[in-house]
């Protein structure tokens, strides 16, 4: 049934052209087949829980699209949205069974985890008429080998983001971020996984070491470092480096052609010593309760528009053919979203590690911050 | 002496309000920042009545702090008349030392114990979600509890019991006799409870945190604001919010000294 | 009066059941949860591990302290000063002080980031008289601002209330024998609000010493108080709430020793709300 939208659409939608990065109003021809699908099964006035990272989807700010809104608009199912800010966080408040998601959006190696811990529902993607738009190089990858859980909803590098007004040029290295010139003005992240990179890169280790004595290391180096540091931040180095209270920090290379709106001296790199590239993928967990709305809202996240608004918002790089080959997308062939071959940094995922090291790694992490 | 009193008075109250000015300030920027003032603007404001997360918050915190603040008022002035009736002087410490524990204990440690209440019996049904409204009101209920007893309680035992005793040689049932004769001395006390519960949950952050689920009061919603850039639309609605309670405060404030200096004449 | 208590006793059974069910039991699991391991067998081992946050509690205690020090210092002579003055003022104040605290604290606190920051309000004031900027936020000073400023209040109310609650008489007759204003203060006035003092104390050192959020925002984040790091092990999965609920118990064991302590200060006197 969603093949008959995706007919119907494609062709109005590429002759529609999107007007850069937010537009006043948007009009969807979908109606009728969204309000459809959901009058058949029933689900007009059902709710859908949709668990998400925070900044990660348009929300109507700025004149942009309100995709939550549109999707209850459209089909009457009411969405609570709610978000999170680290995958480990989002694991607690699923494994412990107190709150339950239709949703959630969890990065490549924390879905390996949920999948060896029997904690998401199987997606029929041929159920999905929009799942052909996903890139080939991005299905079946390792954390989801047979295309079985996981639609993949954004691709991130992460690099160093820093103001040129007040800091010049750093050296094209993590070692930046240890560097006594930027005394409490450095930034690191507050999640272990992405904060130990950081080390780990330095040092010449790979993200997934299960050598124990590696993270050790790379826990020492970020102990050294700690001084030197302002804070460790996830979505709040947003506000610090777009006011200048500070000057330079690691985040993902999408948030910072959010921030560059704001504050046009900043800049970005990817480090010479290699970086971690990611893939958050939308998930459907077995404490689902709204099944076919998740599988509804799942496919209008794909339907092109619906992604390009999304790509143009949140800034990430996009997995979805429909918005990456449109010229009119802002971020079209963007050199730090899509770097042509010979500029790509050398880049490693992060997968997910035997219980014991992982373990290891969230006891460093901890000892790190009561250090 | 004087002045030094009054400018240490002006000093503090300076302190307490400072962020509370620079809240206000910042909720009319024109910006989107809560950093850098741009420019005076209401689109913060204007802005308010379409953000259905934040005003669905503030519907739940609203809905549960009366709720909680009901239910625990009728249940904890139940409870001392109760407790003060219990015979036995150990059973009567017994139960008020654990009436105690709520109200001594850190909110982190209330909230996570009934956090861990509450998921276990949910997995004990093999529920899919343990925690939600029922939960969250149910922990707003148990912190309550404690303050509408103490406040409730040493009136009660100050009331004159001979009133209540002729009441029921006249005539009177017992409950007849509570509703007609002890209610009516113990009312202000019993008020002062409801309103202290009802502040206490709806400024309760900590607890809410730990049982809330998917029903989120705003000071979640705040706290999940504040894990990245704010924008000033929460400050608008704090500005809002404190206009209200500044009001209502001022009202209440002036028909209380009215009454006090009519009570000053009749003496 | 035997045969018409027994129904009135009766109607505290609702409450009775309520507080065993949502006081008494949760704390038994979490009990259970401190003694046991991930899989529900009996072990030490969680105390075993609690050497690591030595620091976070250290910290913690270290800084309630001081920051019920400063409170206690600000609001004496704040309370004093306030029973000077007309009694419709003394209302007048009274209001000014609560009305913060029906907002949201969270916001509150985080408003004095803006103030604070590097590029905030005092240092962007004081680059204007040329002074260069001020290391102000992510200290434990701003941490113990933070404390001092949200606790304030708990610690002023009760203390005015007690000193209100003063016999002007007493104050009179001590004036008649002779002594002077700061001997009234410290015979007369400093005795009698103790019961203040001691409830203030426990009402301000309690949520500091427990806090999480304040040493987020305004430490940034560097430092884990004990109250962070039990927020850090709840978020990172359930695997950790065995080690959390050690952590919890310990805390809670903490603030019922200080409570316990402060109450004998208060010559078992009751504690004033």
């Amino acid at each position: 049934m969603f093949k008959k939208i995706l007919c119907i659409t494609l062709g109005v939608m590429l002759t529609i052209s999107l007007c850069g990065c937010g537009y006043e109003h948007f009009d969807i021809n979908l109606e009728s087949e969204y309000t459809e699908f959901a009058k058949e099964k029933g689900l007009v006035g059902t709710e859908l829980n949709v668990y998400n990272w925070g900044e990660y989807i348009s929300d109507g700010s700025e004149g942009c699209m309100d995709v939550n809104r549109e999707f209850e608009r459209l089909t009457g199912i009411k969405v609570n949205y709610t978000t999170f800010e680290s995958n480990e966080t989002m694991y607690s408040q699923l494994k412990n069974g107190g709150v339950s998601y239709d949703i959630v959006i969890p990065s490549d190696y924390m879905i390996a985890r949920l999948i060896s811990e029997d904690m998401l529902s199987k997606i029929d993607t041929s159920s999905l008429s929009n799942y052909k738009y996903i890139d080939k190089k991005y299905k079946g990858l390792f954390f989801d080998k047979k295309e079985q859980y996981t639609v993949p909803y954004n691709v991130g590098m992460v690099g160093i983001i820093y103001n040129s007004a007040l800091i010049g040029e750093p050296q094209h290295s993590w070692n930046a971020l240890w560097d006594e010139k930027y005394r409490n003005m450095s930034l690191n992240f507050n999640n272990p996984r992405d904060g130990f990179m950081t080390a780990q890169k330095l040092l010449g280790y790979s993200v997934n070491s299960t050598n124990k004595d590696e993270w050790n290391a790379a826990c020492e180096k970020m102990k050294q470092g700690k001084d030197v540091l302002q804070s460790y931040v996830m979505d709040e180095i947003y506000g610090k480096l777009e006011t200048g209270e500070a000057a330079i920090g690691p985040y993902y290379a999408g948030d910072y052609l959010v921030m560059l709106d704001v504050n046009p001296d900043l800049r970005f790199f990817y480090p010479k010593e290699g970086t971690n590239i990611f893939i958050d993928s939308v998930c459907i967990p077995k404490c689902v309760k709204n099944y076919d709305a998740a599988l509804a809202y799942i496919n209008f996240l794909l339907e092109p528009d619906i992604a390009l608004a999304n790509a143009e918002y949140i800034g990430y790089a996009s997995p979805h053919t429909a918005v990456v080959n449109n010229p009119d997308y802002c971020y079209y062939q963007n050199e730090i979203l899509y770097p042509k071959d010979e500029d790509m940094p050398d880049v490693e995922y992060y997968h997910d590690l035997p219980e014991d090291v992982r373990m290891h790694y969230e006891n460093l992490w901890l000892d790190l911050k009561l250090y | 002496m004087k002045t030094l009193s009054r400018v240490y008075v002006a000093l503090i109250l300076i302190f307490l309000y400072a962020p509370v000015a620079v809240m206000v300030l910042f909720s009319f920027n024109s910006g989107g920042s809560v950093w850098v003032f741009e420019g005076f603007s209401l689109d913060w404001y204007k802005g308010l009545a379409t953000n259905t997360a934040m005003l669905e918050a503030l519907k739940h915190t609203l809905i549960i702090a009366v709720l909680s603040a009901l239910i625990s008022t009728v249940m904890g002035t139940a409870a001392s008349v109760g407790i003060l009736a219990l015979r036995k002087r150990v059973s009567r410490s017994a139960v008020m030392s654990i009436t105690n524990i709520p109200m001594m204990n850190a909110d982190i440690v209330t909230g996570i114990s009934l956090m861990l209440l509450f998921v276990f019996i949910g997995n004990m049904f093999a529920l899919k979600e343990s925690l939600g409204f029922f939960t969250v009101l149910a922990a707003h209920i148990t912190f309550n509890l404690p303050y509408v007893i103490l406040s409730v309680m040493p009136r009660l035992r100050a009331t004159d019991m001979s009133l209540h005793e002729a009441a029921l040689d006249l005539g009177c049932t017992p409950v007849k006799s509570f509703f007609k004769v002890v209610l009516p001395s113990i009312s202000t006390s019993i008020f002062t409870g409801a309103i202290m519960a009802f502040t206490l949950s709806l400024d309760d952050f900590v607890i809410s945190y730990f049982t809330c689920g998917h029903y989120q009061t705003l000071p979640i919603v705040i706290y999940n604001m504040t894990k990245k850039t704010v924008a000033p639309d929460v400050y608008a609605l704090s500005t809002i919010i404190f206009l209200c309670v500044f009001v209502l405060l001022i009202l209440y404030n002036t028909l209380q000294s009215k009454a006090d200096s009519r009570r000053g004449f009749n003496v | 009066m035997n045969k018409k208590s027994f129904g009135s006793r009766l109607v505290a059974a609702p409450y009775i059941v309520w507080s065993a069910i949502f006081i008494v039991v949760p704390l038994i699991i979490m009990v259970y949860f401190a003694f046991t391991n991930d899989a529900g067998s009996f072990t030490l081992s969680n105390f075993a591990q609690i050497g690591k946050f030595k620091k976070a509690f250290g910290l913690s205690i270290l800084y309630a302290v001081i920051a019920t020090i400063i409170t206690l210092l600000l609001s004496y002579p704040m309370a004093y000063y306030m029973t000077k003055f007309k009694i419709g003022h003394q209302r007048m104040i009274m209001m000014l002080i609560m009305l913060p605290m029906w907002m949201n604290f969270l916001i509150r606190t985080y408003s004095w980031i803006t103030i604070l920051a590097n590029t905030g309000l005092i240092n962007k004031f004081l680059s204007f008289l040329g002074i260069g900027p001020l290391q102000l936020i992510n200290t434990p000073g701003a941490v113990i601002l933070g404390m001092v400023y949200d606790f304030i209040p708990y610690m002023i109310l009760p203390i005015y209330t007690a000193m209100s609650k003063i016999d002007n008489s007493l104050l009179e007759a001590a004036s008649d024998l002779g002594s002077d204003s700061w001997s009234r203060i410290r015979r007369v006035i400093m005795p009698l609000s103790l019961p203040g003092v001691i409830s203030g104390i426990t009402m301000v050192f309690v949520p500091s010493v427990s806090t999480f959020y304040i040493s987020q925002k305004l430490g940034g984040n560097k430092t884990l108080l004990i109250g962070d790091a039990i927020e850090y092990l709840f978020n990172t999965g359930p695997q950790y709430y065995n080690v959390a609920s050690t952590l919890s118990l310990i805390l809670m064991v903490l603030i019922l020793i200080s409570t316990l302590i402060m109450n004998k200060f208060g010559d078992d006197e009751e504690v004033v709300i």
